[in-house]
């Protein structure tokens, strides 16, 4: 009887392929970019939607993720302390280092609006702020947002100074875009990401910006138009 | 053990005197009570969790004494909009805004009847009538009750905006003043609805009220729940279906810390079931690394031999048998021997995936040995009641069931499988688990979509007309693989759907069946066979046209001779796309039109030739038949989404297997649509008001991969007759 082998690609995986920002560094995009180039967390993330292949990279051809998980491994019971800033808060957390960003949101800070899809940063479901930027939380390793200003679906209102709804979110609201839903604040989070850096997308623009986000009920036309009147405001 | 939601109020007993039937409907309301646990629809979702007591009341309107009113939601929210469209239907008759109500989602609670899911395309057809009824005798019974305090004929009064009017005098009641003298009067049984020239709500573009929880981060989902004391399962499952599991090693799962058990569990999926060890953590993500450090052997039961390669080719060398006669007109075996023009045809599907963006996930808690409560995401809240019933021999009145917002469902959530399995680890463990499945566990264990292959005969007079028509399907039974037993001797008549329904004036038409076994679980999927079988149907009539040098959208229509709701559809999609208007070279159209259970759409494709090679989706038009319309920008909508998701079928991954295992494991693999890939979508709706209601959900789905194929063919003279197609390599 065999032995049943299963890879997993889940968890965390190449950064190169998984995230989409330069934070501190702009970049001038280009595909080349799709091999790794990965210094430190803060430097560069690589957008997923200029790679032109989506290609999964497994645990075990991610070096320095490797060396992480197999850390993780053989010291299962490491906890640490992390003082995250999330959505204007200091949140204190007591977390296993490895643990995406995405989990600690959900299942220790109570912040479910910021969704699992995939976990390997190939549907933008999980995607959040960091300093202003979106990036997929599914694959932010808590140990490496550092003094970072998280912000997710619940606290994006409040950065443009509203109480209730964020222009971005207004448009959602005004096109009627959600169907079921789920990958919504990750569609807003990315939206609202784009309207950040371009505040006059055009379509390129926002067919580049959001490309990493799937929908599978497909209100991908009203997300467009949503786009562009929130734009206009 | 304490729970974030008690169970279903007991103060509801002591207010049966105030319930109030309604016989003929079945319908009723609860008039002067208080659902003092319902929820704001833009906070948190509305769970049912103090849903009236009563079993044989069916309570869909709770009006309170504050003037707050709560309408009751039978059909679960899984995107396709029966927060808005099922609401809307008693709103308009009672006259209400739904912006002046709270609306609750039902549980499968014996109250609101059977029809508590989401499926078939079904429920506003199926509702559209008993739910204005509803309305309606909630309406009559507080205008009776505005007459009686006035003192004048209940003619004379008018409802608007939750209030009685009585415009003679100038006095008005509003409903929470009237609840409880209104509970006393007797429930019309065929009360007045409305003209539909004086609806407010329904027939015109209306916003859906989730959507602005969907916006915020403030919708809840099945994944979403928790209760106090919650652990989390993550289950390893063998990817090859129908191992066993011989044994595991957990040694270094429990090293990892936060997790506190493993266990073997069992997936039970309708009559199948499946082996998997879970693993128990304080954390989710204890719990997948405790996953990832486990070890199991499997016993495959030799399932790991099986291959997509080898089972296609075991497909083809079946159509070369007769099978089962399906559906039969005239004499094909005749006709065709005498035709002139011979045409023959073979049409290939895969296997592929539901993919909602929510993977499934569950949370249960057992309250007492026999009594259990359900949070999850599901389009079946009675289905899970009764079989989580049956496989923990419970009464079905001690399963609460709490239905979420659904992450997407597109069938897949027709299938309560994750609920029963986190139910037995829940039991097992003593505590309250959320079990929830990563992406690769959602797109390698199925159920999928089944595929159907197609031999395609016809024959056609010298001159191009039609004669004989076969369509013999090749497929597995979509019952059979979920375990139920396959009678040889039976069409299952799920793999053949539509066929028969196709309204062209086919003579000496017939369709057949060729039964494949498969161990490879299938399910329903949005337009479940109709995706697969109208691409051969309307494909091989393509083929036709072309043979007989017609240009397609005539031939259909000449043979659409007599009146149907298919010759309107094809009618007005010819107008709306400027069928008759040439297009650049370089570019080409395709036609197809499908009529099946859940309903009838057409579309026409445009597409785009590239100078690499690749072809590019332009534009959909889309014409959709419904008779009556609630919701036309939902719609609208639904075509949006149906058309995306019929592109991922007909040009994406799908799933194929090796080693008796799926392929595809996660999006990178199994690839969906992405905004730069979306085309224009035009969408025309056919609703001159009845006097039949037909589906908005599915149709929008089966001729899209026809119509495409058709389009490339127009486009760049290749035929394709196996799905998926590849778009990048065309040309």
């Amino acid at each position: 009887m065999p032995l049943a082998s299963r890879s997993y690609s889940y968890g965390l995986r190449d950064l190169t392929v998984a995230f989409a920002f330069t934070i501190s560094v702009k970049l001038v995009v280009t595909s080349v970019i799709c091999i790794p180039v990965y210094r430190s967390i803060h430097e560069t993330f690589v957008p997923v939607s200029f790679c032109p292949k989506r290609k999964a990279v497994p645990i075990s051809q991610s070096p320095l993720l490797q060396l992480r998980i197999h850390h993780h491994l053989v010291n299962p019971t490491t906890v640490a302390t992390y003082n995250l800033k999330v959505n204007g808060k200091i949140r204190r957390v007591d977390v296993d280092p490895a643990t995406p960003l995405l989990w600690v949101l959900r299942d220790h800070l109570d912040l479910s609006g910021t969704k699992y899809g995939c976990g390997v940063a190939q549907c933008g479901a999980c995607t959040v702020h960091l300093d202003g930027t979106a990036v997929r939380s599914c694959q932010l390793p808590v140990s490496v947002v550092g003094k970072g200003a998280v912000t997710t679906i619940e606290g994006l209102a409040a950065t443009a100074g509203s109480a209730s709804l964020h222009p971005v979110q207004k448009a959602w609201l005004d096109h009627d875009v959600a169907q079921c839903g789920y990958c919504q604040a990750g569609q807003i989070m990315s939206a609202a990401s784009l309207l950040n850096t371009t505040p006059n997308p055009s379509d390129a623009d926002i067919e580049a910006a959001m490309s990493s986000n799937i929908c599978r009920c497909g209100t991908y036309l009203r997300i467009k138009d949503a786009i562009k009147s929130a734009a206009k405001k | 053990m304490s729970q974030k939601t008690t169970s279903s109020g007991a103060g509801y007993v002591a207010r049966r005197d105030v319930l109030k039937t309604l016989g003929l409907t079945g319908a009723a309301f609860v008039l002067g009570t208080s659902a003092s646990n319902a929820a704001s629809v833009l906070g948190t979702f509305a769970t049912p969790d103090a849903l009236p007591a009563p079993v044989e009341l069916t309570p869909y309107v709770i009006i309170e004494r504050t003037g707050k009113i709560t309408l009751m939601n039978t059909r679960p929210e899984i995107g396709q909009g029966t927060f808005q469209s099922i609401p809307a239907l008693i709103a308009e008759e009672l006259g209400v805004t739904l912006d002046q109500v709270t609306i609750r989602q039902t549980g499968g609670q014996k109250a609101f009847g059977w029809a508590q899911f989401a499926g078939g395309s079904m429920s506003v057809r199926t509702d559209y009538l008993p739910m204005r009824k509803v309305g309606a005798s909630a309406r009559e019974m507080l205008v009776q009750a505005a007459a009686n305090t006035w003192n004048v004929p209940a003619s004379e009064c008018t409802v608007a905006n939750a209030r009685v009017l009585h415009k003679a005098s100038n006095r008005s009641l509003g409903y929470g003043e009237l609840a409880e003298a209104a509970a006393k009067l007797p429930v019309p049984t065929d009360p007045k609805l409305k003209d539909p020239n004086d609806f407010v709500i329904l027939g015109k573009d209306a916003r859906r009220p989730d959507v602005p929880a969907k916006s915020s981060g403030k919708a809840q989902f099945g994944i979403d729940m928790s209760v106090p004391g919650m652990v989390y399962a993550s289950i390893e499952r063998s990817p090859v279906f129908g191992s066993k599991v011989v044994s595991f090693d957990d040694a270094k799962t429990k090293q990892i810390k936060g997790v506190r058990q493993v266990l073997k569990a069992e997936r039970v999926l309708e009559s199948r079931r499946f082996e998997g060890v879970a693993v128990v953590a304080d954390t989710y993500w204890a719990a997948l690394q405790g996953r990832k450090a486990l070890q199991v052997r499997w016993d495959h039961q030799g399932h790991d031999a099986f291959s997509s390669a080898q089972y296609e080719q075991h497909l083809r060398d079946l159509a070369k048998t007769d099978g089962l006669v399906d559906h039969s007109v005239g004499d094909f075996a005749k006709a065709i021997a005498e035709a002139p023009v011979q045409l023959e045809a073979f049409y290939e599907t895969p296997v592929v995936s539901h993919s909602p963006m929510e993977p499934m996930n569950c949370l249960v808690s057992w309250t007492a040995p026999d009594a259990v409560e359900i949070w999850t995401s599901s389009q079946v809240p009675g289905g899970i009641k009764s079989q989580l019933a049956g496989e923990f021999k419970i009464s079905p009145d001690n399963v609460t069931v709490h239905i979420t917002f659904n992450g997407g469902g597109f069938g897949r959530r027709l299938y309560p499988d994750y609920v029963l399995e986190t139910a037995h680890i829940a039991k097992a463990v003593g505590k309250p688990v959320k079990a929830i499945w990563t992406r690769e566990d959602d797109t390698q264990l199925g159920p999928f979509r089944p595929m159907t292959f197609s031999a395609m005969r016809a024959g056609m007079s010298a001159d191009g007309k039609p004669l004989a028509f076969q369509h013999k399907v090749i497929s597995p039974s979509l019952d059979a693989t979920l375990g139920k037993p396959h009678d040889g001797k039976k069409v299952d008549k799920t793999m053949t759907e539509g066929i028969g329904e196709q309204k062209y004036e086919l003579p000496n038409l017939e369709s057949r069946y060729v039964y494949a076994e498969s161990h490879i679980p299938m399910a329903a999927w949005r337009a479940v066979t109709s995706t697969t079988l109208a691409f051969a149907h309307e494909g091989f009539l393509d083929e036709l046209a072309h043979k007989a040098g017609k240009d397609p959208m005539h031939y259909r229509l000449s043979l659409l001779t007599k009146d149907s709701d298919a010759k309107r559809v094809l009618t007005k999609l010819r107008e709306v796309s400027n069928w008759d208007k040439p297009l650049p070279v370089g570019k080409g159209r395709g036609v197809a039109q499908w009529e099946f259970f859940a309903g009838l759409a057409g579309q026409v494709v445009e597409v785009a030739k590239q100078a690499d090679g690749s072809v590019k989706v332009e534009k959909v038009y889309c014409v959709i038949d419904l008779g009556t319309v609630v919701n036309p920008d939902m719609v609208r909508a639904q075509i949006e989404g149906a058309i995306c998701m019929g592109l991922v079928a007909a040009t994406k991954d799908g799933i194929t297997f090796a080693n008796g295992q799926a392929q595809q494991a996660n999006f990178d693999t199994n690839r969906m649509l992405r905004i730069n890939e979306m085309p224009k979508v035009e969408v025309h709706i056919l609703a001159d008001g009845g006097p039949t209601i037909k589906g908005v959900g599915e149709p929008g789905l089966p001729p899209l991969a026809p119509a495409l194929a058709n389009a490339i063919f127009a486009a760049t003279g290749k035929r394709l007759r196996r799905l998926p197609m590849n778009l990048e390599k065309i040309a």
